[in-house]
C-alpha cells in the first residue's frame, strides 16, 4: 500500500513509450527515497512482453490489463480501469506523461478521485511542508515543480491533504536509465470486464493516421541548433554539414522554423521538443526563455553569436563572439585538424 | 427540439506579450502590467460552436466563464461574434481555485442549464497551461470527452465526428452526445465580431452569477476546494554560469575543439 505508481503508455509499436521509462526512472528514485515499492500500470492489448521489459527500471509490480478493447487508447476504458486500480491500491504518488494520452487521462482520474494534479512538472522531489496558516507540518510530500505563465515563473506545488499526489511530466524532461539489468518484478493481472462493460462505445475511433516520424532529435547526444541569426535557408545548410562532421543532430528555434529555415520537428523549446544532450551548440540564437526551457539541461553549451550580450551567453560554457558564417567553417577546419 | 451548446472560455493575461515589467521585483506576477485577452484556444472553441450553429439553426450557444467581473468583456466579445448568451461566475468564494475547484464550479453552473448537448472549450489556457479543466468538467458531468480536436467533420442531433491530434498523427472519432470537446490552436480561427451585433448588443448587460446560484457545496469551491497549494514561486532569472568568452581566432577555436575531444564530448 501507499507505493509510487507510474501509468505506462505504449508507443504505436506496442512497446513501452520512452516517457514511461523516464517516469519509471524517476519513480524508482522516489520509491527508494520513501522506502516503498515502485509499481507500474500497463493497459493495452498483447502487451505482456512490454510489461516485463519494465523490470530493469526497478519496477517491483506491473499491473497488467490486457484486452483488445484497451487498444488503441480511449479515454473511458483506460480511466475506468485505472481509477479502480488506484482506489484499490491507494498509491501515495501517481505519475503520468504530459503527452496527448496522459493529459487526456490524468485530469479525468484526478477529478474522479478528487485529488490534486500538477501539470508539466520539470522536477519532482520529496520534502516536508509546513502549512503557512495552520503551521501543521507534513513529511514526505511530493514537491511538484513546474513552469507557468509561459515559462516566466517556476512554481513549487504541493498537495498536502489529498492522496494520491498526481503529476504529469513532459517527454525528455527526465532521464531514462536502467536501474539494474537483473531486477525482477512481478506481473499482477487486473480484471477489466466490469470497466469495459460500463465504458462502452460512447466514443468510437473511425480511423487513425500515424505519421512516420522522420526527424527525431530528442535522444541526440550532440545538437547543433540554428536560430534566426543563421540568416537564410541556404546558410542553414552549413549546420547540416557541421552536424555530419561531428555526429550531431540539427535543432532550431521557433524563429528559424517560422522563417522556413528548416522543418518544424527540429524546434526546441517550450512548444517544441525538450533535449538534454552532452553538447549543445547554439548558432545565431538569442536565448529566449521559451527556447531555453527546452535546452538548458544540456551538459555543455557553446554559443556562437555576434552579440556579446545575447541572453544565451549567460548559460553558455563557451561563448564565441562572431559571425556564424565565418566561425562555423573555422571551427570545422580546426576540428578536422585536431582529429589528425 | 433545440440543441444547446455551452462554450467554456477564460480571460487570461497575455503571456505571449510579456514585457519587462510583467514581474514584480519580489518575483510575483504583476497582473496589472499584463493586458488580458480571450484565451486563444477558447476563441477556436467558440468558432467550432458557431460552425455547429451554422448547420443547426435551432442551436443556441451559451458562453460560460469564471473570473473577476471584468471577464464580462469576453462574454460581450463572444456575443458580438455570434454567441446567443453568456454569463460570468464571479464571487470571492471562487477565488484561488485550482483546476479541480474550477471544474467543479463550471460543472455546477452547467447543470443549472438543464439538458446540454455539446460542451466546447479550449485545450488549455495560456496562463495556467494545464489542459486539465476540460476533462475534469466532463468527468464531473459524467459524460465522455474528446480532447485535442482540430476539425469538426460532422454533427447531427445524436453524435459529433471530429478529427483530433495524437502524439504522432491524427484520428477521427465519432462521439455520442452529450460530449465535451477541447479544441487546439490548429482548429479554424474565430470569425470576427459583427458590426450589427455590436450595435444591437452594446447596451445588454452581462449576467453575473454567484456561488449561491449554482447549488454548490461551498467547501468544494475556491481555495478551500483546491487540493493543490502553491508552496513557492520563483521568477525565472538566468543563472549565470562561468562562461568563457572566446574571440574567433584560429588558436582559440583549435584549443576549444581539442579540449572537447579530450573530454570525450566531441
Ligand atoms: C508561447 C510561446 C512559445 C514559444 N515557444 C518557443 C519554442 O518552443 N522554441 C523557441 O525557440 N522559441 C519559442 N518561442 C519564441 C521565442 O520567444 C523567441 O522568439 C525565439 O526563440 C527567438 O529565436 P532566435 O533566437 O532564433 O531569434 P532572435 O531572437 O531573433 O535571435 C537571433 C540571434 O542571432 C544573432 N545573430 C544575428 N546575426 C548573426 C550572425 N550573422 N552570426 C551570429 N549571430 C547572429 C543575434 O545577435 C541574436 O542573438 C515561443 C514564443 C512564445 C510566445
Ligand atoms: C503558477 C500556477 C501554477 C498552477 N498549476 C496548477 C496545477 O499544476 N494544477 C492545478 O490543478 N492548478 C494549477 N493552477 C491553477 C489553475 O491555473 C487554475 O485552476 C485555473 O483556473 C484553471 O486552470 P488552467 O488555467 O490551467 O486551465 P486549462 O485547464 O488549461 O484550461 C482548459 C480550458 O478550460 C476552460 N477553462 C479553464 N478555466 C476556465 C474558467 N475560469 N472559466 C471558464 N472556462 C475555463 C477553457 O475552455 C480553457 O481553454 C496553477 C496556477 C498558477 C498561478
Amino acid at each position: 500500500m501507499n507505493n509510487v505508481l507510474v501509468y505506462c503508455e505504449l508507443s504505436e509499436k506496442n512497446q513501452i513509450a520512452d516517457i514511461a521509462l523516464e517516469l519509471c526512472t524517476k519513480g524508482r528514485q522516489l520509491a527508494s527515497r520513501l522506502g516503498c515499492r515502485l509499481q507500474a500500470a500497463v493497459l493495452g492489448s498483447g502487451v505482456k512482453a512490454a510489461a516485463e521489459s519494465l523490470y530493469p527500471y526497478g519496477v517491483d509490480e506491473v499491473f497488467l490489463a490486457d484486452d483488445p478493447r484497451l487498444s488503441p487508447y480511449r479515454t473511458l476504458p483506460h480511466s475506468d480501469v485505472l481509477s479502480k486500480l488506484i482506489q484499490k491500491e491507494q498509491p501515495q504518488i501517481v505519475l503520468f506523461g504530459a503527452s496527448s494520452v496522459g493529459r487526456d487521462l490524468a485530469p479525468r482520474i484526478a477529478s474522479f478521485l478528487r485529488c490534486g494534479l500538477t501539470a508539466d512538472c520539470t522536477q519532482l522531489e520529496i520534502g516536508s511542508h509546513e502549512d503557512p496558516k495552520t503551521k501543521k507540518t507534513y513529511e514526505n510530500i511530493l514537491y511538484q515543480i513546474r513552469p507557468a505563465f509561459g515559462g516566466n515563473i517556476i512554481a513549487t506545488i504541493v498537495c498536502p491533504e489529498t492522496r494520491p499526489q498526481m503529476a504529469t511530466v513532459r517527454e525528455g524532461v527526465m532521464k531514462k536509465e536502467v536501474f539494474d539489468p537483473a531486477y525482477k518484478g512481478v506481473i499482477v493481472p487486473v480484471a477489466v470486464e466490469a470497466s469495459l462493460a460500463k465504458a462502452d462505445q460512447a466514443v468510437e475511433i473511425l480511423s487513425r493516421e500515424i505519421e512516420e516520424q522522420k526527424i527525431d532529435i530528442k535522444g541526440a547526444q550532440i545538437i547543433v541548433a540554428g536560430g534566426y541569426g543563421m540568416g537564410s535557408r541556404e546558410n542553414f545548410q552549413l549546420l547540416h554539414q557541421f552536424a555530419r562532421l561531428i555526429g550531431a543532430s540539427v535543432g532550431a528555434t521557433r524563429a528559424a522554423v517560422d522563417a522556413g529555415f528548416c522543418e518544424g520537428e527540429r524546434q526546441i523549446g517550450q512548444t517544441g521538443v525538450t533535449v538534454r544532450p552532452k553538447l549543445y551548440i547554439a548558432c545565431g540564437i538569442s536565448g529566449a526563455v521559451q527556447h531555453r526551457a527546452g535546452m538548458e539541461q544540456s551538459a555543455k553549451i557553446i554559443s556562437i553569436n555576434t552579440d556579446p550580450d545575447a541572453p544565451i551567453n549567460a548559460i553558455a560554457d563557451y561563448t564565441i563572439v562572431g559571425d556564424v558564417m565565418t566561425v562555423i567553417p573555422q571551427f570545422m577546419a580546426c576540428y578536422k585538424n585536431n582529429l589528425k | 427540439m433545440s440543441f444547446k451548446i455551452v462554450v467554456l472560455a477564460k480571460q487570461v493575461p497575455d503571456t505571449h506579450n510579456v514585457g519587462a515589467d510583467a514581474m514584480n521585483t519580489d518575483g510575483t506576477v504583476n497582473r496589472a502590467a499584463l493586458p488580458t485577452v480571450f484565451n486563444p484556444e477558447d476563441l477556436k472553441a467558440l468558432e467550432m460552436a458557431l460552425q455547429v450553429k451554422d448547420q443547426m439553426p435551432d442551436a443556441t450557444v451559451t458562453v460560460v466563464t469564471m473570473g473577476p467581473p471584468r471577464a464580462a468583456e469576453i462574454i460581450k466579445d463572444a456575443r458580438n461574434r455570434g454567441a446567443d448568451d453568456g454569463f460570468v461566475l464571479s464571487d470571492a468564494r471562487f477565488a484561488g481555485a485550482d483546476t479541480l475547484a474550477t471544474s467543479y464550479a463550471l460543472s455546477q453552473a452547467i447543470r443549472q442549464l438543464g439538458k446540454v448537448d455539446l460542451i466546447l472549450g479550449g485545450r488549455q489556457a495560456i496562463d495556467g497551461d494545464t489542459a486539465q479543466v476540460g476533462p475534469q468538467v466532463a468527468e464531473k458531468l459524467d459524460i465522455p470527452q474528446v480532447t485535442y480536436a482540430e476539425e469538426l467533420l460532422a454533427i447531427d442531433a445524436k453524435s459529433i465526428t471530429i478529427r483530433r491530434r495524437l502524439e504522432r498523427g491524427t484520428e477521427c472519432v465519432k462521439a455520442q452526445l452529450p460530449v465535451l470537446v477541447t479544441v487546439t490552436s490548429a482548429a479554424a480561427d474565430c470569425r470576427f465580431p459583427n458590426a450589427h451585433r455590436m450595435i444591437r448588443l452594446s447596451k445588454e448587460e452581462v449576467r453575473m452569477i454567484n456561488a449561491d446560484s449554482i447549488d454548490a457545496e461551498m467547501d468544494r469551491l475556491g481555495l478551500k476546494g483546491s487540493p493543490t497549494k502553491v508552496k513557492q514561486i520563483e521568477n525565472v532569472v538566468l543563472a549565470h554560469k562561468e562562461s568563457v568568452v572566446l574571440e574567433p581566432t584560429e588558436a582559440a577555436l583549435s584549443e576549444l575543439s581539442a579540449t572537447l575531444i579530450k573530454e570525450h564530448i566531441l
